[in-house]
Parts: structure tokens; C-alpha cells; sequence
């Protein structure tokens, strides 16, 4: 398992190979990629700064990691967060998990993002024309989290 | 003493981002440390006013009703918007 919350920036190509390299058993790599939007809400925006609660950051990814290998057959995963100072179309996050077979690997890297969202502690602001706002919750992400409860 | 962490939203409204603080008397969990912030006036009123506060105790999420102990570390945050 793989967590790092870090400002530089990730290749996917390269974690997707990381962590099925000198492998035979792992059958499927599932990845999400989450990117800073040009506009939100309806407003512009110019830059957006990422803010997160070193350490319980990272044990709070380990724990949706651990849920997720408690839930599925996950044989490795990697979640990367950036923080920091982003531009629209900068990556955000990447979440790779490797599985023997196919629906595991969606069903956990869908996981894992949807309970990201909703617990793990990042805020972020964005900057437009108007000046700087915190981006408000929002429902639909309680929504999916809440799905996979059933 | 204990920790106290404000994040984001919070954290600018507020005008810091920690401090310590000794356990005052009478105080156990999270809702009694919250009401006794809320009390000090002024920006802490923030406090009372965030939408939908979020609490963790020594890096985990807590409810109000979460014991609170000398040495905790205990954080304060807006609902939070990663991802």
C-alpha cells in the first residue's frame, strides 16, 4: 500500500506500472484521477490551494484503504492527494488499485474515492474574480458514500 | 494541556491555527470544550456558526459527546472537500 499527500505532482502511467510490477497474480488495475475544474458554481476560477491536517491525513487514507481490502479482494493500492497551490487542470488525486479480477478493482477504487471525499480531511479553496471562497460540501458526495453502507 | 487545532474556513475566521490550552475544571468532552470556546466572544462565535462542525479527537473522528482528556489533541473543521 502506497499513501502519500504531497505537492509535487503523480504520473498515473507510472503508478499503474509500480504497482503491478514483478507480478503475476494481479488481473486488473482499476485508477481514478481527480482534476482541478476551470470554473465552478458557475465562476471562473483562477488557482485553488489545497489544505489538509498532516497525519491524520495519511491515517485516515489508510483506514479507507483498509476498509476497502476488508471489503474486496484489493492485493495493492496506492492513493496519492496533492495539496498546495493548483491550477485548473492539474491533477488532484489518484487513487490505483490492483485486484485479481475486474469488479473488485472498480468497486474498491470507486470506495475509496467516495469515502476520500466525505472523511478524509482536505479543504479546498478556490480563487476567482470575486476574490477567495472555501468550497461548500457537498450532499451528493454524502450521498455516495453513503451507498455502499447497503 | 490540550491541543487545539482549527482548519480551513475556521481556521481564517478564527485568526490562528493552534493553541494550547490547559484542561480547564469541569471540562470532559468535546461539546463542553466547544460551548467553553464558543463563550470566549467574538470571532469564537464562528465556532457555533460553522455549518454542519466537524471534531477530531487525537486524529479521529468524534461526536460531542466524545470524552475529552488532559494531552488530547483535539481539531476542529469545517465539512471537509478533498478529492
Amino acid at each position: 500500500m502506497k499513501i502519500c499527500v504531497q505537492t509535487e505532482d503523480f504520473d498515473l502511467g507510472a503508478e499503474c506500472a509500480a504497482i503491478a510490477r514483478g507480478r503475476t497474480d494481479i488481473g486488473a488495475v482499476a485508477s481514478f484521477v481527480g482534476l482541478v475544474r476551470g470554473a465552478n458554481d458557475g465562476g471562473g476560477i483562477s488557482r485553488m490551494t489545497l489544505e489538509h491536517y498532516p497525519g491524520m491525513t495519511e491515517k485516515s487514507l489508510a483506514e479507507i484503504v483498509g476498509q476497502a481490502r476488508g471489503r474486496w479482494d484489493v492485493m495493492d493500492a496506492t492513493v496519492i492527494h496533492r495539496v498546495g497551490a493548483l491550477r485548473p487542470g492539474d491533477n488532484i488525486v489518484l487513487v490505483v488499485v490492483a485486484s485479481a479480477h475486474r469488479g473488485d478493482a472498480f468497486a474498491a477504487c470507486e470506495f475509496i474515492m467516495d469515502y476520500l471525499k466525505t472523511r478524509a480531511p482536505f479543504w479546498k479553496k478556490e480563487e476567482t474574480a470575486e476574490g477567495g471562497r472555501w468550497v461548500d460540501a457537498r450532499e451528493s458526495d454524502d450521498v455516495a458514500a453513503e451507498k455502499w453502507r447497503a | 494541556m490540550l491541543k487545539i487545532l482549527y482548519f480551513a474556513g475556521l481556521r481564517e475566521a478564527l485568526g490562528q491555527s493552534s493553541e494550547n490550552m490547559a484542561l480547564p475544571a469541569g471540562i470532559g468532552s468535546v461539546g463542553q470544550l466547544h460551548a467553553h470556546l464558543v463563550a470566549r466572544g467574538g470571532a469564537w462565535t464562528a465556532l457555533a456558526r460553522t455549518k454542519n462542525l466537524r471534531v477530531a479527537v487525537n486524529q479521529g473522528m468524534a461526536a460531542m459527546d466524545a470524552p475529552v482528556e488532559d494531552g488530547d489533541e483535539v481539531a476542529f473543521f469545517p465539512p471537509v472537500t478533498g478529492g
